[in-house]
């Protein structure tokens, strides 16, 4: 009997070595643990053994059912870990493959640039006034002292629609809507984005539509200094903050005195170069304190309030930041342009 | 505005500055120097030759074989091609080595087999634009007219070592529209003394009342004329010294008499008119306004029309120049003229203005008219005039002058307290600083305790106001000195509005779903209008356009982002996802109407991603998507809807009509398969709404809502309909029957074909069932869903599909 048991688990173990898939190992469980397998057929034929040998026997029989039913168990989880790797094999990919490209436009590049000017002086206290395009010549012209004859009136061509209304040539005829509403009481702190119009002929740095952001702070005390310290903010969150800025003199009609404002070469750091033709200094936008006419003709009393405005281009400014060289490409809209700007 | 440094140093000593620092003073101090030009530009080697022999070359019709003294040892034999060389003649020669501009160098050269040892060259051949050569320098060679010495430097003659700079003016800064103007100017900016000419005149005895009398018919229109004349005059060449300085300002020498009176433009600043008074017509001038429809023919031999808008000139009976802008043919300064009638006046800048411009004719004289002269300087500057026309023309002066109208006017006086000053500029000024400033303007004052009463020199038209002192003072005291600092005013809030925080959302809603922005003109043709819509749109139109093509304001997007995706289509960019929000314009009262619109263009494919073989390409319901999408996001996911119209130029069975509630507010839809074609595009959809009704739509603040604490049910229903019956029309009657417990309704399959009979369609809606009271009851359910079979099965007979 005992060499039937050894022999069974022999032939036991051989087996479940031999086995290559689950449904072998099940089938060796059966055959040989079964209820009507060979050892449990022994066990049952115990009784007739003497008293002494049973419980020999039955520790024998014990051992090598264990014997057979570890060799199982580690066979099944052998075979179990073997189907995961080939599972995981079957499942590799190519991680080198390109990924799924999401769909995703983005902003013009004027936008982007008005957006962060925006966000700038919003930061600063500003909102964001916005008004027509189309505008009378008083609000474009008179109101910012600019009466009809005026020379300066040369400067900025016009396209009229009648004798009174004209595509706006600046952004400025908000200055004297905003304070008009405001009935002389400020201060009055607003950026004004949006499309001028002027008789330009299209060609690599002239457009007869473009965008402009004027600026208007009006209110007891505000200086010259104040728009210094305003625009030194501007020119450095803007261009860098290396960025040193200088005012030099100029003339609008709508301020006195009035300024230009150069912010110091981004390419070169001042020493000269093709950006700034040599000179150091690249020239962003004009300003000044408001005229005390233009404060009078929108219900602000002169003697009271001060105020500073400036205005600035857009195109220009993004034209600089990014290296732009032809301003027809903000209203050509190729995507190979526009698609440029898709990071931050 | 040229400024020459070897004329400017004749009032202002500038020793210890170059050209270039000079220009960064005269730039921080208000007037921007534009360029800074050396004249030489980079000649080296050029001297003074004298032609000793010149004999037609043996082998060559056009050549010469000159001897030239150039100051050395032995004459050399230079070649020469210039049609007016001759014996005797003093040149400009390039010697061997030379360096001319565009560094051309001068090597010695065999010409038909004879040497030439340098050449002698033309003013063009030196830098000297053809413009600013006389007329009889124009096709040869320069030769000089005074006594020079052979082997000297030629450019020193010509004055080509000058450095000149070019100001840029702004219409304020007239007063630095000549060199008088300038030196006060650069005076101010160095703190040094100037210079300026005092016209010493000897006049004969003879009155110049018996010569000329002036009546001014209306003095606003002249405030002061007077006439000056000058018997017994030589015109001739001007001496080289007066040449060089009106090529250095860009004017071309013409005669003595003529190159006077623009040297004195450029001097004074006052314009002057010299007329041959033998040709003058009469002994009297009378300044008027010309007749409507009057002619006369101008200096530049053009007949011109005048109006009752123009000041004219006249010998009494017809107009003998156009005031302040041209002089007449007639009464032209020519060679032959003996006596000169010399006008100096001061015109009311508006009325030549209007002529300048009428008459299309801009000159330097009404330049400065129009941008306004210093009224004291009238005077002066025709006895300026008339003092070196005795000196280079010859001839006499006679006694006084001729005139109507004060001479002068008194200065203006301006008051500003240093307090204001620093409080306008945020500085600390001190009175004895801006004294210090007013005296380097040479603006005379008195102060009070601080308060400057400023007596402002007629010089200075632009200084009227206590602001335009503040300017002064601020300018050259430097902006440089002027602190940064931070307003003092209340605090505000810098925020965006509602409708700009929801347009800044919607940008990126839209470029999250893959649309890029477009900035497209607003300026646009009728063509391109009419191609879109029908003719009872109408448009604003600018009353003269540049072109056609920009000529009306736009009533709608699309034309132009049509011609964006074209623009593309033509460059192989295929794959078209484009908006923009801008403002269309509909006529309107005083001010046409502005109304914000969105629109977009979508064409070609939309998904793309090769390896894994997805392409899906644009369609009807891409754009649907992203307008829905919309609606979500602005809070009127329940009131924006969508119904089959018909749009002019889009596809008919392919068009929607969008509404916001009740309102028509835009439309989505495929171009007309025929207007692609004629577009050259492929399937392409667009669309367009009134952004401000989406943006502006009242809706409620977003609000909480409690989530589900009791399952829901889900029932799924397959209706057999008639083909051309919408789904929306079929989810909307099962919205309306299965009351408030129907809480979602999705169309999840479209089936045509097989199994069902022709002209019939499958739609097939999962539709959930939920009570947020307790637990829905299975009859609860069946209560409902069987109202809404019944409902479709009356209104469409919609059988249940099997």
């Amino acid at each position: 009997m005992q060499e039937r048991l050894q022999a069974l688990k022999e032939e036991a173990l051989s087996e479940i070595q031999q086995a290559s898939s689950m449904k072998e190992v099940q089938d060796i469980k059966v055959k040989f643990l079964g209820k009507k397998g060979p050892i449990t057929e022994i066990s049952k034929g115990m009784g007739k053994l003497s008293k002494e040998e049973r419980p020999k026997m039955g520790q024998l029989v014990n051992e090598i059912r264990n014997a057979i039913s570890d060799q199982l168990e580690e066979k099944i989880a052998r075979l179990e870990k073997a189907a995961v790797e080939e599972r995981l094999k079957k499942e590799t990919i190519d991680v080198s493959l390109p990924g799924r490209p999401v769909k995703r436009g983005n902003h013009h590049p004027l936008t982007r640039v008005i957006e962060e000017i925006e966000d700038l002086f919003l930061g600063m206290g500003f909102s964001i006034a916005e008004g027509p395009e189309v505008e009378t010549d008083y609000y474009n012209f008179e109101a910012l002292n600019l009466p009809k004859d005026h020379p300066a009136r040369d400067m900025q061509d016009s396209f009229y629609i009648t004798e009174e209304t004209l595509l706006r040539t600046h952004t400025s005829p908000m200055q004297a809507r905003t304070m008009e509403k405001l009935n002389g009481e400020g201060p009055v702190k607003i950026i004004v984005p949006g499309k001028v119009y002027r008789r330009d002929t299209d060609d690599a740095t002239h457009s007869h539509q473009f965008m402009q952001i004027e600026g208007l702070m009006v209110g007891e005390n505000v200086r010259m200094s104040d728009l210094k310290g305003v625009l030194q903010s501007f020119a450095k969150k803007m261009f860098g903050e290396e960025r040193e800025i200088r005012l030099r003199p100029s003339f609008f009609p709508f301020t006195e005195p009035s300024v230009e404002m150069d912010i110091s070469c981004f390419n070169c750091g001042g020493d000269g170069c093709s950006v700034c033709k040599g000179t150091g200094w690249i020239e962003i936008l004009g300003g000044g304190m408001v005229h005390p006419n233009v404060l009078r003709m929108s219900g602000f009393d002169p003697e009271k309030v001060t105020g500073f405005a400036f205005g600035m281009g857009p195109e220009r400014i993004a034209m600089l930041k990014y290296g732009i060289d032809d301003i027809r490409h903000f209203y050509t809209n190729d995507s190979r342009f526009i698609k440029q700007f898709n990071s931050l | 505005m040229l400024v020459s440094m070897n004329w400017l140093k004749q009032y202002v000593d500038l020793d210890s500055y170059s050209a270039n620092e000079l220009a960064d003073l005269i730039t921080k101090g208000g007037i921007e120097v534009e360029t800074v030009e050396q004249l030489n530009k980079g000649i080296s080697g050029v001297v003074i030759g004298h032609v000793l022999e010149c004999q037609q070359h043996p082998d060559a019709d056009k050549l010469n074989i000159c001897k030239v003294e150039i100051g050395e040892e032995e004459p050399v034999q230079i070649i020469c091609g210039a049609p007016n060389i001759a014996r005797g003649q003093y040149v400009a020669v390039a010697k061997v080595g030379a360096v001319l501009p565009g560094n051309f160098k001068i090597k010695k050269a065999k010409l038909r087999g004879e040497a030439s040892h340098g050449m002698i060259c033309s003013l063009q051949e030196l830098g000297i634009e053809s413009k600013l050569v006389a007329k009889e320098y124009a096709d040869g060679i320069f030769v000089f007219s005074e006594n020079v010495t052979p082997g000297e430097d030629a450019l020193e003659y010509l004055n080509l070592h000058d450095e000149v700079l070019e100001l840029g003016l702004t219409p304020n800064r007239a007063d630095a529209m000549n060199m008088i103007g300038v030196a006060y100017e650069v005076g101010a900016v160095l703190n040094r003394s100037i210079d300026l000419p005092s016209p010493e005149l000897v006049r004969s005895d003879e009155d110049v009342e018996d010569y000329v009398s002036v009546r001014v018919e209306n003095e606003e229109d002249n405030p002061y004329y007077g006439a000056t004349v000058i018997k017994d005059v030589t015109i001739k060449p001007s001496p080289q010294w007066l040449v060089n300085r009106l090529v250095s300002a860009g004017i071309r020498p013409i005669n003595n008499v003529v190159d006077i009176t623009n040297y004195v433009l450029l001097e004074y600043g006052q314009p002057l008119h010299a007329f041959d008074y033998d040709r003058f017509g009469s002994k009297e001038v009378v300044i008027r306004r010309a007749t409507d429809g009057e002619k006369m023919i101008t200096l530049d031999d053009v007949e011109r029309t005048l109006s009752s808008e123009h000041l004219v000139i006249t010998n009494g009976s017809k107009p003998v120049a156009v005031a302040g802008v041209m002089g007449g043919a007639d009464s032209e300064v020519k060679e032959d003229t003996k006596t000169i009638l010399l006008e100096a006046a001061y015109f009311n800048s508006k009325l030549v203005r209007k002529a300048s411009k009428d008459l299309g004719l801009r000159s330097d004289s009404s330049a400065r008219f129009e941008k306004g002269i210093d009224r004291n300087r009238v005077v002066g500057a025709s006895e300026r005039a008339a003092q070196l026309i005795q000196e280079i023309a010859g001839g006499t002066v006679l006694k006084g002058i001729a005139e109507q109208g004060a001479r002068t006017i008194e200065a203006l006086d301006v008051s500003i307290e240093v307090n204001r000053i620093n409080q306008v500029l945020g500085t600390e000024i001190t009175e004895t600083e801006v004294a210090a400033i007013f005296e380097r303007l040479q603006f005379s004052y008195q102060n009070f305790g601080g308060t400057f009463t400023v007596q402002v020199p007629p010089r200075r038209p632009d200084i009227t106001i206590s602001e335009d002192l503040i300017e002064e003072v601020g300018r050259l005291y430097g902006y440089d000195n002027v602190p940064a600092t931070l307003p003092m005013t209340e605090s505000t809030p810098g925020q965006l509005s509602e409708y700009q925080v929801k347009r800044r959302h919607l940008r990126r809603t839209l470029e999250g779903a893959g649309l890029y922005q477009t900035v497209t003109y607003s300026l646009t043709s009728p063509s391109k209008r009419l191609f879109f819509s029908d003719e009872s749109v109408e448009a604003v139109r600018l009353a003269m356009p540049m072109s056609e093509e920009r000529s009306e304001l736009r009533t709608s997007l699309i034309p132009h982002l049509l011609e964006v995706a074209q623009y593309n289509r033509n460059r192989q960019l295929e794959n078209i996802a484009f908006y923009e929000t801008a403002s269309v314009f509909l006529p309107g009262d005083e001010l046409p109407i502005e109304q914000e619109h969105l629109a977009g263009v979508v064409s070609g494919l939309w998904q793309e991603h090769l390896w894994q073989k997805e392409k899906k390409a644009a369609d009807f319901f891409v754009v649907k998507g992203i307008l829905e999408e919309l609606a979500v996001e602005f809070g009127v996911e329940d009131r924006l809807t969508f119904a089959r119209a018909e749009e002019p130029k889009l596809h008919p069975g392919r068009t929607a009509a969008v509404y916001l509630d009740e309102e028509l507010i835009g439309y989505i839809g495929q171009l007309h398969p025929e207007v692609e074609k004629e577009l050259d595009l492929s399937e392409t959809y667009v669309f367009e709404i009134n952004l401000e009704k989406l943006l502006q739509a009242d809706v409620a603040h977003l609000k909480y809502k409690k989530l589900p604490r009791f399952p829901s049910v889900t029932r799924d229903v397959a209706l057999v309909v008639n083909e051309s019956l919408e789904a929306g029309e079929v989810k909307r009657v099962i919205k309306e029957a299965g009351g408030s417990k129907l809480v979602e309704i999705q169309l999840f399959d479209v089936y045509q074909g097989e199994h069902l009979d022709e002209g019939q369609k499958s739609l097939a809606f999962s539709l959930r069932y939920y009570n947020p009271e307790q637990t829905l009851t299975e009859e609860e359910v069946k209560k409902a869903h069987d109202r809404v079979l019944k409902a479709v099965e009356e209104q469409f007979g919609a059988a249940l599909r099997q």
